[in-house]
């Protein structure tokens, strides 16, 4: 009998919790109403490093969002997941946050195999990310807002940029993980296209501190141009081991996908003084919402922090969940994504006016070429006018003759 | 020509770190038997405290300049020697003859250091800049060799030559070896063997600090750098024959030339599959390794 009354008190307790979490925004008093969002990022292991500038960024905005007066009248509040750096470790809290915690917005992830393997979890539960970092497309979930450059928004422009300064030999370098083979397939597909030739193609191992070996194919393939997509510690070696032999942007010109401000002061700005990079912002990118950004930035996390790519682009990502939400009426998922599909939602971003495109969920955004300077930031040296997102490459005819398709 | 001298110094650089990061490894699990996962950490405790004499450096004087790394050298050694003994009179000096306890409780060690080591310097990378004498390299006709590496190479030739002459021509050696081969005996001859025991890891520990000051110019310093190293160090003390330095030196020396030969012609993956396969292949015929060593034990497995 007992065991009776405690199983329904159970149960009315549950369903109650359960209005309770449906109805979200509003079940309180008008005074303090609330809408709760997840944040999934590494906050421990290899990719801590990386993901604690973009969570940073989002719990930024988060906070002028609140500020202002919130997101229809709600304020805002997260939880945090730690993905760990482990693709499996995000599949489970993605979970546990969708699923268990009721929260039907999450901002988060950085590699690609982490988003692909949270990716199933919000078709699933019918829930939506919002992932902030460039990457290698050829995805399009409906249930993604991407709001990272596409690779015709970093690589192809970059590419397109190097040809026209007169590069001929192109040498690919790359960790040996999903991004750098994909932009590399891209890249050759491009560089043939025009008449040109890629001289050679390397991928170093993930935790790799030797590239002495590397660096003699490079030597012996005499490019004048060096694409680079290593990431993590992989750029810290290359770069201080092309130093020991006397390299400067002089003797291999470098031009890489995955350095950011973050990387520049991890590995010394008199190591890639001069070298090229392609992203969409800068800290240095001068418009008056930038200045703002840097000095929010800088005031809330210390002066010695600086902004990069993919933190504008996480900080973005809050501003536009918020216009979507206004423009829907709703925290629903559906009603988000409708209003998100009608085309339109946008944002004054500290990169320029951003919007996203309602057919593929990227970002129309523009391009900007950089070169690192002495005092470790990285100013313009190119930029395009906003760029339609185009993950699949499908209006580029070198793209489609070479047959480019994802790698899974 | 030059293609030829460039292997082959990029061979013997690679395999001097190989060998320089397994020295210490060779005294402790070679020696004394010791499966000591935190090895790497002693490596990465090395390199930042290259980084910490950088700072202070800067901080004192305005830049770093070439004196901090000298003085480095022998402040890293001190302090993963202190921090090696500590640890064996703590820990490992009740798990002798345990193995995989001892293997357990040290990879449970090397998780706290990486974890502290993440709590005091930030998860972001550091960077150790080279000291002045050792920025650049020299160009020898077609060929450049990089001051970093030559230096490398000197490191590791000295060390081996300090230990060499520790273990063969001191009384400490003397002792330490008498220990290692037969303690019941050397301790009827009035060894104390639990003090030769500690000596003996911190040596062991020192040695990796002083390979972490050498790692730490080679790329970024985090609190799993020393993880990059761990199962390459136990490969060549494997390799080479448990307990036996000449054999230590070889067997660095094989890995070192074979991964950068196999990696001049395949890629940097494969070049790795194809090292621990000739290790695997190698010791399918050798079981204990290039230089077994023989001894009248009784009580070995």
């Amino acid at each position: 009998m007992r065991k009776e009354i405690m199983r329904k008190t159970t149960a009315v307790i549950l369903a109650v919790t359960m209005i309770f979490s449906l109805a979200g925004c509003g079940s309180k008093s008008s005074k303090d109403k609330t809408v709760e969002v997840g944040l999934l990022h590494s906050m421990t292991g290899a990719m801590a490093i990386s993901e604690q500038a973009v969570l940073d960024a989002e719990k930024l905005a988060i906070k002028e969002i609140n500020e202002d007066g919130g997101v229809l009248g709600c304020q805002v509040e997260y939880q945090e997941e730690d993905g760990a750096s482990d693709p499996a470790t995000f599949a489970t809290k993605a979970e546990k946050l969708v699923d268990q915690d009721g929260i039907s917005t999450v901002f988060g992830c950085w590699t690609s195999s982490s988003r692909k393997a949270v990716k199933s979890i919000f078709e699933d539960y019918d829930a939506l990310l919002f992932y902030p970092v460039q990457y290698e497309g050829m995805e399009s979930s409906s249930n993604i807002v991407y709001t990272g450059a596409a690779p015709n928004q970093q690589i192809v422009p970059a590419i397109e940029y190097l040809i026209e300064q007169g590069y001929t030999k192109f040498f690919l370098l790359g960790s040996d993980y999903v991004f750098p083979r994909t932009a590399n397939m891209i890249i050759t597909a491009q560089v043939e296209a025009a008449g040109l030739e890629v001289v050679g193609e390397e991928y170093a191992d993930m935790d790799q501190t030797d590239f002495s070996a590397i660096i003699s194919k490079i030597e012996e393939a005499k490019p004048d141009i060096i694409i680079n997509t290593l990431n993590g510690t992989g750029n810290v070696s290359f770069f201080k081991q092309m130093s020991e032999k006397n390299y400067t942007c002089d003797d291999y010109m470098t031009m890489s996908f995955s350095i950011a401000e973050e990387e520049v002061a991890t590995i010394g700005a008199d190591l890639l003084k001069g070298h090229m990079v392609s992203w969409n912002y800068y800290q240095t990118t001068d418009t008056e919402k930038n200045k703002d950004f840097v000095a929010a930035y800088k005031a809330e996390y210390g002066e010695d922090r600086v902004t990069s790519d993919p933190a504008e682009a996480a900080y973005d990502a809050v501003y536009l969940w918020k216009a979507a939400c206004e423009e829907a009426g709703s925290f629903e998922v559906d009603d988000v994504l409708a209003a998100i599909d009608k085309g339109g939602i946008s944002f004054d971003a500290p990169e320029g006016t951003v919007t996203i495109d309602g057919d593929n969920q990227h970002l129309v955004k523009p391009v900007r070429i950089g070169q690192v300077a002495d005092d470790g930031l990285i100013y313009e040296i190119f930029s395009t006018d906003p760029v339609d997102p185009d993950p699949y490459l499908e209006s580029y005819d070198w793209a489609v003759k070479a047959g480019i398709k994802p790698l899974e | 020509m030059a293609d030829i001298v460039n292997t082959l110094f990029n061979g013997l650089s690679l395999g001097s770190i190989y060998l320089l990061v397994a020295l210490g490894l060779s005294i402790t699990f070679g020696l004394m038997g010791v499966i000591n996962m935190a090895h790497g950490e002693f490596i990465m405790i090395g390199a930042y405290m290259t980084y910490l004499m950088q700072q202070i450096f800067v901080a004192v004087f305005g830049k770093s300049g070439s004196l901090y790394y000298i003085i480095a050298i022998p402040f890293a050694f001190l302090v993963t020697f202190f921090i090696g003994c500590v640890m064996e009179k703590v820990l490992i000096a009740r798990l002798y003859g345990r193995k995989m306890d001892s293997l357990l409780a040290t990879w449970g060690i090397s998780l706290i250091l990486q974890q502290a080591a993440r709590s005091i310097f930030g998860s972001q990378g550091v960077n150790v800049n080279a000291p002045d004498f050792l920025k650049g390299g020299i160009k020898i006709g077609p060929c450049t060799f990089a001051y970093n590496r030559i230096f490398i190479i000197t490191m590791v030739s000295m060390c081996l030559l300090v230990v060499w002459i520790l273990m063969n021509k001191s009384s400490f050696g003397a002792q330490m070896r008498a220990t290692m081969q037969n303690r019941p005996m050397a301790q009827c001859m009035g060894i104390n063997s639990k003090r030769v025991d500690c000596i003996t890891f911190a040596l062991g520990s020192g040695l990796a600090g002083v390979a972490g000051c050498s790692i730490a110019l080679l790329g970024s310093v985090d609190s799993t750098v020393g993880q990059n190293y761990i199962v390459y160090s136990f490969m060549t003390v494997v390799l080479g024959g448990v307990g036996n330095l000449i054999g230590t030196v070889i067997g660095a020396m094989i890995i070192g030339f074979s991964s950068i030969f196999v990696e001049s012609y395949q890629s940097a993956s494969i070049a790795r599959a194809i090292v621990l396969l000739i290790i695997i292949v190698f010791l399918q015929f050798k079981p204990k390794g290039l230089f077994a060593i023989r001894s009248r034990i009784l009580d070995e497995e």
